[in-house]
């Protein structure tokens, strides 16, 4: 089966959505960053969403797993890049993604994270 | 324009969101409401595999009265015991959570339901420009 490319950067994790993905596909991605979240040592997610033309109800609570288990396994999730018109269409749906701290792009989100990455070095990681 | 599209695969629910994104884009929708057809689609088009066991839309694209998009999911399931409970948010007989019905309700300009125990489910909804 296919599987969605985890990047690690520095003690982050870098997740390029650019296809658009099945059921499957987006499960199998929650299990993957889980497991590299600890064999990483990750202390940051960061997802970029912005070839995503939609995000629907399942995608929206594959989104909001991922925010809630990295939390738990103390990492930071960031998505970023959310097209206007899919924002407004997740609103309509009824989906806020409460738990999932959102950033305009790449750049904002890295700020977001920073102070968690920062202190994970500090643990000398 | 009248296709006919199987719903029986989660690969299926992909081909169903991109045919509907070209049919949305050829009926002059804007690109908020191209996106609120297919998030509407998408979760329909589940629905349809995952509690009705799999079905088929009937997707038209509509120039009278005026231009846009419909699109009727069928399937041959369990039915819905209760439609206006299925519709409530939160409601949710399966392991999801509860938006799709009512979300896709919200996103579409038309949206009809006819199910009965036994009978299973045919839901249209249409989007217009």
């Amino acid at each position: 089966m296919d599987r969605i490319p985890i990047l690690k950067l520095g003690s982050a994790l870098l997740v390029t959505i650019q296809v658009d993905m099945h059921d499957q596909l987006a499960t199998a991605l929650e299990e993957d960053l889980t497991s590299r979240i600890v064999e990483c040592n990750a202390r940051g997610v960061l997802i970029d969403i912005s070839a995503l033309e939609i995000v629907d109800s399942f995608i929206g609570r594959m989104l909001d797993n991922i925010a809630a288990v990295s939390r738990i396994l103390d990492a930071d999730t960031v998505v970023v890049g959310m097209r206007p018109a899919v924002a407004i269409t997740l609103v309509e749906l009824g989906l806020s993604l409460n738990g999932v701290k959102t950033a305009l792009n790449v750049d904002r989100g890295m700020e977001l994270i920073r102070p968690q990455l920062i202190a994970g070095d500090d643990d000398g990681d | 324009m009248t296709e006919q599209l199987a719903i029986l695969s989660s690969e299926d629910v992909v081909r169903v969101r991109q045919r509907v994104r070209t049919l949305a884009v050829e009926a002059g929708l804007s690109l908020v409401d191209q996106t609120k057809i297919v998030t509407a689609a998408s979760e329909l088009a589940r629905n349809t595999l995952d509690y009705g066991g799999g079905g088929h839309v009937v997707a038209e694209q509509l120039a009278v009265p005026r231009r846009g998009v419909r699109l009727t999911f069928v399937d041959n399931g369990p039915g819905i015991r209760n439609i206006d409970e299925a519709l409530r948010d939160g409601f949710t007989t399966g392991g999801g959570l509860g938006l799709g019905l009512g979300g896709a309700k919200r996103l579409s300009s038309e949206f009809s339901i006819d199910s009965a125990p036994g009978q299973g489910t045919r839901i249209m909804i249409a989007r217009w420009k």
